[in-house]
Order: C-alpha cells, then sequence, then structure tokens
C-alpha cells in the first residue's frame, strides 16, 4: 500500500506538465515530419530503404504525441506500461499473423 | 486542487478513470493491430483492381493527415486552458479541433466517394474489404471523439466549468490523440507503403 507521502509524489509528477511552446514546437516537429515522409515517397532514389525510412519517421511522430500530448513523459508509469504494453501485444500479434499466413 | 488529481483515495494514488482510459486505449491497440494485421495479410493478394497504387491519392490524404495532427495541436491547447481554470479558451480550442475533426471526416467522406465512383467498394476485391475496414472504423472513431468533444463544449455552457473539470476534458483529450496515432500508422502502412510496394 503507498502512502501519503507516495501518493503526493505520484501528483507531483503528475502536475509537470508543457507549456504552450513546447506543444507549438510538437506540432512543427509533426508536420515537418509529414512533410519529410511525403517527400521521400516521391523521390524514387530511395526505393529500396522508402520502408525502414518511412516506419522510422512514423516511430518519431507516434512517440512525439504518446509522450508530450499524452502526457506519458510526464505522468505514472502505470499508464506506460498499460499504453505501451497493448501496444507491445498487438505488435507481436501483428508480426505473428503475417508471418504465420506467409508460411501458409 | 486539480482534476489530475484524485478526490478519493486509491491504492496507487492515481484516478481509477484515468487509469480506465488507458487500459481501454492499451486494449484498443489490439482492436486496430488485427485490422492492420488483416490488411498485410491480404496486401497484393487482390485478383482484380483497383490496386492500392491505381487509386490512392497521396497529396489529397498528406493533407487530411495534416489537419489530424493540428487538431491533436489544438486539443492539447484546450486542456491547457482549462487546467487553468480559462473556460473561454477552453471553448474556442474545443471547437476549433472538433472542426478540424469534421474536416478530417469530410475528407475520409469524399475519398469514399471517388473510390466507389472509381470501381473500388469493400466488395470489390481484397483490398478493398480490408482498406474500408481499417479506416472506416477509424473513421467511427473520430466520429465518436468529435461528438463527445461537442458534449464538452455544450457541458461548459451548461456548468460553470473550472479546473476541476480538467479530468474530464483530460480522458476526453487522450481518446483524441490516440485516434491520431492510430491515423499516424495507418497513413505511413496503407497509403506511403502501400502505394509503394504495390506501384
Amino acid at each position: 500500500m503507498n502512502t501519503i507521502k507516495e501518493t503526493e509524489q505520484n501528483h507531483n509528477e503528475e502536475h509537470e506538465h508543457p507549456t504552450p511552446l513546447t506543444y507549438f514546437k510538437i506540432a512543427i516537429a509533426l508536420v515537418v515530419i509529414t512533410i519529410i515522409e511525403v517527400a521521400l515517397f516521391y523521390i524514387p532514389a530511395l526505393e529500396n530503404v522508402l520502408v525502414l525510412l518511412l516506419i522510422i519517421l512514423s516511430v518519431a511522430k507516434f512517440v512525439l504525441v504518446a509522450l508530450f500530448y499524452m502526457h506519458l513523459k510526464f505522468d505514472s508509469r502505470l499508464f506506460s506500461g498499460f499504453f505501451f504494453g497493448g501496444l507491445l501485444l498487438a505488435t507481436l500479434v501483428i508480426t505473428a499473423l503475417v508471418v504465420l499466413f506467409n508460411i501458409r | 486542487m486539480t482534476t489530475t488529481e484524485i478526490e478519493h483515495h486509491t491504492s496507487t494514488g492515481l484516478d481509477n478513470r484515468k487509469m480506465l482510459m488507458w487500459a481501454f486505449l492499451g486494449s484498443d491497440f489490439m482492436f486496430f493491430g488485427s485490422l492492420i494485421a488483416t490488411y498485410l495479410i491480404y496486401f497484393g493478394k487482390s485478383i482484380t483492381g483497383p490496386l492500392p497504387h491505381e487509386i490512392l491519392d497521396i497529396p489529397l490524404t498528406s493533407v487530411s493527415t495534416f489537419v489530424l495532427l493540428m487538431s491533436s495541436f489544438n486539443m492539447v491547447l484546450a486542456y491547457n486552458a482549462i487546467r487553468n481554470g480559462n473556460v473561454n479558451g477552453f471553448r474556442i480550442w474545443v471547437l476549433c479541433t472538433v472542426f478540424l475533426g469534421a474536416t478530417f471526416l469530410g475528407f475520409q467522406v469524399y475519398e469514399f466517394r471517388e473510390f466507389a465512383i472509381h470501381g473500388l467498394t469493400p466488395q470489390t476485391n481484397l483490398f478493398g474489404t480490408t482498406f474500408f475496414t481499417l479506416t472506416g472504423l477509424h473513421g467511427a472513431h473520430v466520429t465518436i471523439g468529435v461528438i463527445w468533444l461537442l458534449s464538452l463544449f455544450a457541458y461548459s455552457f451548461r456548468k460553470k466549468m473550472d479546473s476541476n473539470d480538467a479530468l474530464n476534458v483530460d480522458l476526453a483529450a487522450l481518446y483524441w490523440h490516440f485516434v491520431d496515432i492510430v491515423w499516424i500508422v495507418i497513413f505511413t502502412l496503407v497509403y506511403l507503403i502501400g502505394v509503394s510496394l504495390s506501384g
């Protein structure tokens, strides 16, 4: 059982939210990454590495939204556990199903 | 006391409603995961067209993606406003979010209509079936989000909202950002990579 002090610490962790300026910077970063993604799509020379590059950029956008807009960087780690636990499980299921059906 | 703080004691020190929302979002990953897996399994197995590179409009979808990303930015500003007790600011930003979410849905309706005109329906081929199921259910999530945010906007006029209502906004914001995150994955996998590999 948590002590009152631990509970207060949890609350304090939740209070450290970013400023609107930080939110704006994240929005700019998201837009720039999206523009880069679309630009890469139209460069034929990158055909061989396109999928890898797009996945990396997509993960970057995903992480930015989760950490800053959803405040996982500042909230309790328990929330991160629920979120990334579900994500990990979904990724494993997708991978397993794709591999299974390709083998068949 | 702000609403991120609990108003009742819990063993974790965290609000149960917020915990439930995070558990739901974690489980919703499985929902979209199964749809994405189905799309990937049947990718390239359509016997007849239209195929992704013949019909998907990357410039149009890039604009709708930009719109949804900006809606997340507006949503986080709405949450920031209510945390600071700025009800008018909350109303403005949440209304902007609703407008952008509705615009995204408008893009999707236009896209689906164009596809139907060009011969792609859920019955046409495996691509059509998996594409419409995945993006359609994402659109349903966006629709629920828009209704939820509109109800919060209306609620702000019925009751005098203050920073104590921030948790209600926080829960809606988490859902909205999740919908945005899922679209980030769909845009990359279905549109950019899908067109690139099928072309």
